[in-house]
């Protein structure tokens, strides 16, 4: 194999990676805390992807300006739109749905997430009917990169960045901040850290924002690049579901291995053998469930009897 | 003999018959949704098999597309008759099973959902890139003869419900039974503790692994009938994710209290999804989610919770007249 093929799969995988990591890190922060495995998280990603295309189709796609300052107000919808999501939804949820839930059966939880998941999108549809939205415009004022003779976007690396800015900002959070603590205490023990007098329902809705937030920022950032069409969320859902399984549920470094592990893989099958592209990211998901069923970076846990 | 012809298999009986005989005065749209709901209803019995151990697959669309896509392998071979489809789609499902059973069969709780999901997608993704079973587009199945006979076109469909419904008649008797025998019942105590079962010298792996093979077979017999009442195959209504989403969806409307329930959760599953998509195709999945949420927050046990009910009702009723008898004989 050629070395250009060798660095074009990398940077592919990467990108890929990146986004995929943005989609699963919500997901996983969520089970790690609640231990609820949130199909809804697929509708987080295509609500906050509808709502920047919306918006930056009102305000961008024709605007005039320097790119500089273009680029700046997009960012703002973006970050903007997902904490306004994030707040909305997570708490619509949290607060709505699974409140109720948390003394269930986990696959009784997960069929009431995918019936909001169905409700939600359906809402979107209501709300932003079946034509598809096109924002591109971030990423034409970005301009491109010649890598070997196959163009790539600027904007795609960016979101490279972004991952690890998310990642970073996460791991800062949970082992050096009081919140992060106490998070990790109602990680550990919930019932324990009841009765020390944390307000694990605070904590619980808290993090459900975050979850969201970070779940609408992955379909927010990744709006310029897709075409945003009904049917963005059942695919992405159940893509950030093999990362999440693979890095070990709960676990953020884990997702970002997953991450890398799927992305890299399936762009080394989209450039060797494209027929394998959907086949590969599952069929390492079984494998890694065969052979490290907690996933490759999953939380030591005390056996309870 | 007596233990096995219980209430529940003259309800089955009864409901056979009822079914042979609305075959004559159906429409032939309620026609397609009861042979769907018979399809569906085999593979949530499938479920129910394992719900009864704790254990839930979100994937079970795996087996119901192997069963559906051998039918239309079996046809691309030249094989046409539905006994031979039938039986060839039980046994490539049940095998499938007994394959990955050996494997599934030490996973637990959420790790036993998703590995079925994983497996599920695995198919979803090959199915999508073959291009002899028509990738994405998927692939039409003809008619099929009945026994060697071929039935006139006005007659096929009505036959096609008959044999459906025998099937589905069958495999839910066979899983009544089986739910009832010791093997059956033995695995509810695998769901209580499983240690505890494995101390009194059974296996708990090998009780779930048979439950696993039954539950593929079921999936598979569903797949068939659904193949032939579409007249068509294709992954994303076959194998994707969602498929497996109905499944379960499905099991929990019906809950796990009966397997005769099951049949009805599909009926109502069906004409919730088509009435929802006829006459309000914007909503029709916020429709199908908040029936779902609705059974999940008020009906923890699904249609058959709502029977039960009924009965404590009647008992306390009936305790209170007693009560008042008893207490005016007092007097």
């Amino acid at each position: 194999m050629d070395l250009e093929l060798l660095l074009v799969i990398l940077v592919d995988g990467l990108v890929y990676s990146s986004y995929l990591f943005l989609v699963a890190v919500g997901l996983t922060v969520i089970f790690g805390v609640q231990k609820v495995l949130n199909v809804t998280h697929g509708a987080f990603y295509s609500f906050g992807a509808y709502l920047t295309a919306f918006l930056l189709g009102l305000w961008i796609n024709d605007a005039e300006g320097s790119a500089w300052k273009l680029l700046a107000l997009s960012l703002a919808i973006i970050l903007i739109g997902s904490v306004f999501l994030g707040v909305v939804l997570g708490v619509l949820i949290e607060r709505g749905l699974l409140k109720f839930l948390y003394n269930r059966d986990e696959h009784i939880v997960v069929l009431a997430t995918f019936a909001g998941f169905l409700v939600l999108e359906d809402v979107i549809l209501l709300i932003w009917g079946t034509d598809p939205y096109l924002a591109f415009r971030p990423l034409e004022l970005m301009g491109s990169s010649d890598i070997t003779g196959l163009i790539f976007d600027n904007y795609t690396f960016t979101m490279i960045g972004l991952s690890f800015l998310v990642a970073l900002v996460l791991w800062y959070g949970l082992n050096r901040t009081q919140f992060g603590k106490v998070l990790l205490a109602v990680i550990f023990d919930r019932e324990v850290s009841m009765a020390m007098g944390i307000n694990v329902t605070k904590i619980f809705l808290i993090t459900f924002i975050i979850g969201t937030f970070l779940g609408a920022l992955g379909g927010a950032y990744h709006a310029p690049i897709i075409s945003v069409q009904p049917g963005i969320g059942v695919e992405v859902i159940v893509l950030a579901f093999a990362v999440v399984v693979i890095g070990g549920m709960g676990s953020i470094p884990g997702a970002l291995i997953g991450a890398i592990v799927v992305g890299l893989s399936r762009a080394a099958a989209v450039h060797l053998y494209p027929e394998l592209e959907l086949f590969v990211i599952y069929a390492i998901m079984a494998l890694v469930l065969i052979f490290r069923p907690e996933g490759l970076f999953a939380p030591i846990h005390a056996r309870k009897i | 003999m007596t233990r096995l012809l219980d209430r529940t298999f003259w309800g089955l009986t009864l409901g056979l018959f009822a079914l042979l005989l609305l075959n004559f005065l159906l429409e032939e749209w309620m026609r397609s949704i009861g042979l769907q709901s018979l399809s569906r209803g085999c593979v949530a019995i499938g479920l129910l098999v394992l719900w009864r151990t704790g254990l839930v697959s979100f994937g079970h669309a795996l087996f119901f597309g192997f069963g559906a896509y051998t039918v239309a392998m079996l046809q691309i071979i030249g094989i046409n008759d539905i006994i031979l489809l039938l039986i060839g789609g039980m046994a490539t499902a049940g095998g499938l099973a007994l394959v990955l059973g050996f494997l599934l069969r030490q996973y637990r709780a959420i790790f036993f959902a998703l590995l079925n999901m994983a497996f599920s997608m695995i198919l979803y993704g090959v199915l999508a890139k073959v291009e002899s079973l028509g990738s994405t587009d998927g692939i039409g199945i003809s008619q099929v003869t009945f026994f060697g006979f071929t039935a006139s076109s006005e007659a096929y469909r009505p036959t096609l419900f008959v044999f459906a419904a025998i099937f589905a008649y069958i495999a839910a008797v066979g899983s009544h039974w089986y739910l009832k025998s010791t093997l059956g019942l033995m695995t509810m105590a695998v769901r209580e503790n499983e240690i505890r079962v494995e101390y009194l010298g059974y296996s708990a792996e090998k009780a779930i692994h048979i439950k696993y093979v039954l539950s593929g077979v079921l999936a598979g017999v569903g797949g068939v009938i659904m193949a032939l009442t579409v007249g068509h195959v294709d992954p994303d209504s076959m194998v994707y994710w969602t498929v497996s989403g109905d499944f379960v969806f499905i099991t929990i409307l019906a809950g796990t209290g009966n397997v005769g329930a099951t049949f009805i959760g599909a009926l109502v599953y069906e004409l919730l999804r088509t009435y929802a998509f006829e006459f309000a195709p914007e909503i029709w999945q916020l429709i199908l989610g908040g029936a779902l949420l609705l059974i999940i927050m008020f009906l923890p046990d699904g249609l058959w919770s709502l029977r039960s009910e009924w009965r404590s009702r009647r008992a306390l009723a009936a305790a209170r007249s007693g009560k008042t008898e008893k207490g005016e004989a007092g007097q």
